[in-house]
């Protein structure tokens, strides 16, 4: 029979060879971000709470966010929430069943990258 | 279910290097190999060619290699002009059918795998059974409560042109195993291309099982681990867009709802 061994089929590689698209990009990404920001969420809430506890510990708190390593990870948590807030909208669009045609995917996706960037830039050098 | 790495079986090892001819326009083919019968894991096996002695798309140097260098190469190929469906793989990181894929559109060496997350069964030669099974479940035929009509059933001619950009799909399943949703999810994810044709079914005018179509779809997993990744519709040789079908299905979903 031509299926003896079908139990010991080697499985073909996948993510190691397939060539990265801006949709596959912005799709991971939207995810880690959703993740990453429920992680930052929490970092603030400590920073409030450290508030409202003493003014002691919330000198703690805010030397530990306001530390070199502390901004590394709130500007990244930023970015995270600018990229989060623009892809979402474009899924919003998607879901209305319109701008899924592949240029216009490949289009809103390095303009979300790119906004989402300037977006973090306003805010930080602006505001 | 979410997996990086290949299971130890399936791991890739440096194959055997063909020797190289005399030319001035040599390119090298790196080709997944497995070989049932060896009990050994996959290798890639690197061919040259000489491309002015060879026609000019991906499956023509596969032949030649096969004629030429190497008999024991086996793949899948008929029509050699897109429209079998047969010859579909991983060229160059995207999944396409070799016949259409042009040698000018690689640049470099010229990578060849069987398409993404598949058992192989051999060489380039993925086992589809799970995947015709998943098309079949969505029962792609016409399907009709009325008498029969006299003659044949009658459709206009917007309603016919909804079916354009479905019809075509050949189902070389480039698209389903392009997918890491149907990567990770492939056992309960019904995958582009089932769902393009369960589309493709659910608006023709003529059929009559819309509302139950939709309610076999009506899934967390068959249809919902669609997140709009659109790795189907970035690769789908046939130019479809499966992705578009999918998020009509969703919207049918929702509307009916209200």
């Amino acid at each position: 029979m031509a299926d003896v061994n079908r139990g010991e089929r080697p499985l073909s590689p996948h993510l190691s060879i397939y060539r990265w698209q801006v949709s596959m990009f912005t799709s991971m990404t939207h995810r880690i971000t959703g993740v990453g920001l429920t992680l930052g969420a929490v970092l603030v809430v400590w920073w409030f709470l450290a508030a409202s506890t003493s003014a002691e510990y919330f000198e703690f708190a805010d030397k530990v966010l306001t530390s070199w390593f502390g901004s590394m990870i709130l500007i990244g948590s930023l970015w995270a929430l600018c990229f989060h807030f623009l892809n979402g909208i474009r899924h919003l669009i998607w879901d209305t069943s319109r701008g899924l045609e592949r240029e216009t995917a490949q289009k809103t996706g390095i303009a979300v990258l790119i906004g989402s960037v300037a977006l973090t830039a306003v805010t930080l050098f602006v505001i | 279910m979410v997996e990086f790495t290949l299971p130890k079986n399936s791991r890739m090892t440096i194959g055997k290097t063909w020797p190289k001819p005399q030319g001035s326009n040599v390119r090298a083919f790196k080709v997944y190999r497995f070989d049932p019968d060896s009990g050994k894991n996959p290798r890639v096996d690197t061919y040259y060619l000489d491309l002015d002695d060879c026609g000019p798309m991906i499956l023509d140097a596969l032949i030649k290699i096969k004629t030429d260098i190497d008999p024991t190469l086996t793949f899948r190929r008929s029509c050699r002009e897109g429209i079998c469906g047969s010859c579909a793989m991983n060229i160059d990181g995207i999944n396409t059918l070799a016949c259409l894929h042009g040698m000018d559109d690689v640049k470099g060496d010229v990578k060849i795998y069987p398409l993404p997350h598949m058992p192989v069964v051999k060489d380039l030669i993925p086992d589809l059974t799970h995947f015709y099974a998943q098309h079949a479940s969505i029962m792609p035929w016409l399907e009709t409560k009325t008498n029969r009509p006299a003659q044949e059933w009658r459709q206009s001619i917007e309603d016919r042109k909804k079916l354009d950009g479905l019809y075509e799909c050949v189902m070389c399943a480039a698209c389903s195993t392009s997918c890491p949703s149907y990567w990770w999810n492939g056992d309960r994810y019904l995958g582009p291309a089932a769902l393009l044709h369960a589309y493709r079914w659910i608006i023709d005018s003529r059929d009559e099982a819309t509302g139950e179509r939709l309610d076999e779809l009506e899934d967390p997993f068959k249809l919902y681990r669609c997140h709009t990744i659109m790795n189907c519709t970035n690769t789908c040789p046939k130019g479809l867009n499966p992705a578009k079908a999918i998020a009509e299905i969703k919207t049918m979903m929702v509307e009916r709802r209200v």
